[in-house]
């Protein structure tokens, strides 16, 4: 069963993250990456993202026409800072995963469509 | 057992009744078990509900007619394997699970309906869906029912099913108990589910709706069954005899024109003293099991109370040690609230008051934090902050009970 964990954050988080020295830094980039090489088998494709500010978003007007606009697309005080797609057995073990991860904020599970 | 009369065609009102009333408890013990083994067996929530509530349907319709079967768990289990079995037939795996349906003419086991009772309690789904799905599920009520007693319209309890299912399929909640080192866990949310539904219907048994379906026994036969299922988890055991408390008191808890009688003037006498012995045993069985937890230590500050022969003699004492250990394991200024009146009979008014005050912050809006000072100011001779506090109470409650004892004391 697949699931992408979307990892979420708000700006009360982005503020934390600001505010941590080099070192804390360091650390906590250690303990993400050693969050999926302990899971490396079960992540496939994982990206993390660069910030809102930095986000364009094409809308679809009511006749379909494309318009673009500065800014992420999400409003709002929370956004998405990466995600990783996973295999796992069930939302069991996605939460498992999930409940581990060391980046804080928050992370979204949302189970992949098949068909 | 219950037949209808004569012919058969047209039972009287009474037999009608006494029919009904009888399908409803054997559905509540069957109804479980059958959702269980077939959702175990069909592996999917979804088609399983389908061919429970047609053996259901079968049954509500037949058994009024032909008399209830001697062993109606395995006529609806006959039911039900041969639905089943249709459903198999539109699934690729057919013949590997149509063996594990031809074995089990037996009942399900015990286990399958603790399985049951951990997938509709997942955190994962709503509080609101997890108390509907375990009532159908579990318990085997109709929409109807559900509906009734939560005051809801059917169609809107229809829509949280509808949705509570699609999620455990899509997001695949799966069907089986959690493993050990989540299991406390996931056990703590299961009795938050029970209590929670306890709580429905105990705080609105005041009797302005007395055709509302009683919730609280619901409630304490979704304990009762948990404690067979999982008879060395004392937390389980501590709810049991939580439920079984209050419910031995429930008769005084409201006066002749539904107004609500606090503990101190209900009429002891007319407390079910057997129920609550054999409560407070089970506190004493939970105890020995040495992992004391939030719902013991309730029943145990209940069973102080219910065995006390009246509020001055109460061992109130123990009452405030009881509630040290509660906030301890679950800090909330609720709880400080209640201790606060154990604190007043050790410590004095005073004490108990400047307590209170301390509280204001967090439980300014809550109507019994209001209440409970008054209590304390009006010990302390301050009538007329005691007043005000009264009012300030008032203008929080809607509950008619409530209102009624505050009104009194006003006038």
């Amino acid at each position: 069963m697949k699931y992408v964990l979307l990892f979420c954050g708000d700006e009360q988080d982005a503020a934390a993250f600001e505010a941590m020295s080099p070192d804390e830094l360091a650390a906590r980039y250690a303990e993400v990456g050693a969050w999926f090489a302990e899971h490396q088998s079960k992540i496939g494709a994982t990206n993390q993202l660069q910030g809102p500010a930095s986000a364009t978003s094409v809308r679809f007007g009511l006749e379909g026409q494309p318009v673009v606009t500065d800014g992420p697309y999400l409003e709002g005080k929370e956004n998405i800072g990466g995600y990783a797609e996973i295999d796992v057995a069930d939302l069991d073990e996605a939460l498992r995963m999930a409940k581990t991860w060391p980046g804080r904020g928050a992370v979204e599970i949302r189970p992949v469509m098949t068909r | 057992m219950a037949r209808s009369r004569g012919g058969g065609d047209t039972p009287g009102h009474d037999a009608l009744t006494a029919t009904r009333d009888a399908l409803a408890a054997v559905f509540r013990e069957e109804a479980g078990r059958l959702a269980a083994s077939v959702t175990r067996i069909l592996g999917d929530f979804d088609a399983s509900e389908e061919v429970v509530q047609d053996a259901l349907l079968a049954a509500w319709q037949q058994w009024p007619i032909e008399g209830l079967p001697d062993r109606p768990g395995a006529w609806l289990w006959t039911v039900a394997r041969r639905r089943a079995i249709d459903v198999l037939r539109r699934d690729m795996r057919y013949q590997e699970r149509l063996r594990a349906l031809s074995f089990p003419v037996e009942q399900a086991a015990d286990d399958d309906r603790l399985m049951l009772i951990f997938t509709c309690c997942h955190p994962a789904l709503s509080p609101e869906a997890q108390v509907a799905l375990t009532l159908r599920t579990v318990c085997g009520l109709s929409t109807a029912e559900i509906a009734n007693a939560f005051l809801a319209s059917e169609a809107a309890i229809i829509q949280r099913l509808t949705r509570a299912r699609r999620k455990i399929a899509e997001a695949r909640i799966p069907y089986r108990i959690p493993a050990d080192d989540e299991l406390a866990e996931r056990l703590s949310g299961v009795l938050a589910v029970i209590y929670l539904l306890f709580n429905e219907g105990y705080l609105c048994s005041a009797g302005a709706a007395p055709q509302r379906r009683d919730l609280t026994d619901d409630a304490e036969w979704l304990a009762a069954l948990l404690a067979s299922l999982m008879p060395a988890e004392p937390e389980v055991l501590g709810l049991l005899a939580l439920i079984r408390l209050h419910r031995a008191r429930a008769a005084t808890r409201f006066d002749a024109e539904g107004r609500l009688v606090l503990l101190r003037h209900q009429d002891r006498a007319r407390w079910n003293k057997a129920e609550i012995a054999a409560a407070a045993d089970l506190v004493v069985r939970a105890a020995r099991l040495r992992r004391p937890g939030p719902y013991q230590i309730q029943a145990a500050i209940v069973a102080c109370h219910a065995e006390a022969a009246s509020w001055a003699s109460t061992d109130w004492l123990q009452i405030l040690l009881l509630y040290d250990a509660l906030l301890r394991q679950q800090p909330s200024p609720v709880i400080r609230l209640h201790r606060a009146v154990a604190m007043g009979q050790v410590l004095g008014p005073q004490a108990a008051l400047d307590e209170t005050d301390d509280l204001a912050g967090d439980l300014d809006r809550y109507h019994i934090y209001h209440a409970t000072r008054a209590e304390f100011l009006r010990q302390l001779g301050r009538g007329y902050e005691a007043r005000q506090a009264d009012e300030r109470a008032l203008g929080l409650t809607a509950n008619p009970a409530e209102r009624a004892l505050l009104e009194q004391r006003l006038t």
